[in-house]
């Protein structure tokens, strides 16, 4: 049948889910003084916020039985727990243990979410993660065998 | 891997003909593209770099040099202009395709400079096509 020879069994197959929060943050670095933080970040330096978007793409062989690599409920739950409560109406540098030792810019912040995430997901799906800071802006992690 | 993308927009003319084809032919092979009087795009444009991550910014680029650097080699030059009267389209007509592959040769050597790597241009011309120029996604 075309329809079998279509859908190979072993194809392993990306998925991407999207989620939105907002957060407010500094650009700051606290093992740093005042003074370059303001030369590094300018006006990022002050408190602001960012309405961001977070897409996760999973890459995984689907499920025989169920056609599903992972259940989105299952990974919408993850990304309650692990991002949405964390971050969503925060404060990334107050409210969060993550930055005390570096600061939230998104390639950082990304980092974080990838740790998040690959403690809680089952191992080896995570493919990669984008994180947009704002519609201009934002940071991809893609998974190259290692951590980082 | 991380990269970093910035994506900016640059409203510009062009014409798609090029000097080494009669009219006739340019007609033939541009289309509508080829109408002397020219026509224009918002052409939007992502800029992706990779590197190390400075441990006292986070970061891979200073974004505000980034910014600068795609402001003067690319935004101001071909921002609100005609295409074709830039030298860099004296000999190759202003396709997308030549049009990414000059942003991309215009930034690389800067930002290796920075201490970054160009990952890729992605140029899009319209909604409906966009071009990119360096390491696939």
């Amino acid at each position: 049948m075309v329809f079998q020879e279509l859908v190979r069994p072993t194809a392993s197959v990306r998925l991407t889910r999207a989620i939105d929060f907002s957060s407010s943050l500094r650009y700051w670095n606290p093992g740093i003084g005042e003074a370059e933080n303001r030369r590094l970040f300018g006006p990022r330096a002050s408190q602001h916020g960012h309405n961001y978007r977070l897409e996760v793409t999973l890459r995984g062989e689907p499920d025989p039985t169920t056609g599903m690599v992972i259940d989105l409920k299952d990974l919408q739950e993850v990304l309650d727990r692990e991002v949405m409560a964390r971050f969503d109406h925060r404060d990334l540098n107050r409210d969060t243990p993550y930055f005390d030792k570096e600061p939230p810019t998104p390639e950082n912040f990304v980092r974080v979410i990838r740790r998040l995430l690959a403690a809680a997901l089952p191992p080896g799906l995570l493919d990669r993660i984008r994180l947009n800071e704002d519609p201009d802006t934002w940071v991809e992690w893609v998974d190259e065998g290692g951590d980082e | 891997m991380i990269a970093l993308t910035r994506r900016y927009h640059f409203p510009a003319a062009h014409v798609l003909a090029s000097p080494r084809f009669s009219d006739a032919e340019n007609e033939r092979i541009y289309g509508k593209c080829a109408n002397p009087a020219g026509h224009g795009h918002d052409y939007g444009l992502e800029i992706t770099v990779t590197g190390e991550l400075d441990p006292n910014s986070g970061r891979i680029v200073d974004r505000e040099a980034l910014d600068a650097l795609v402001e003067e080699r690319v935004v101001s030059r071909f921002g609100h202009r005609m295409l074709n009267r830039d030298a860099a389209f004296a000999e190759r007509v202003p396709t997308a395709e030549n049009v990414a592959a000059v942003i991309h040769a215009e930034l690389d050597a800067p930002l290796r400079a920075a201490g970054a790597r160009l990952v890729r241009v992605r140029l899009r011309e319209t909604r409906r096509n966009s071009f990119v120029y360096g390491d696939p996604e």
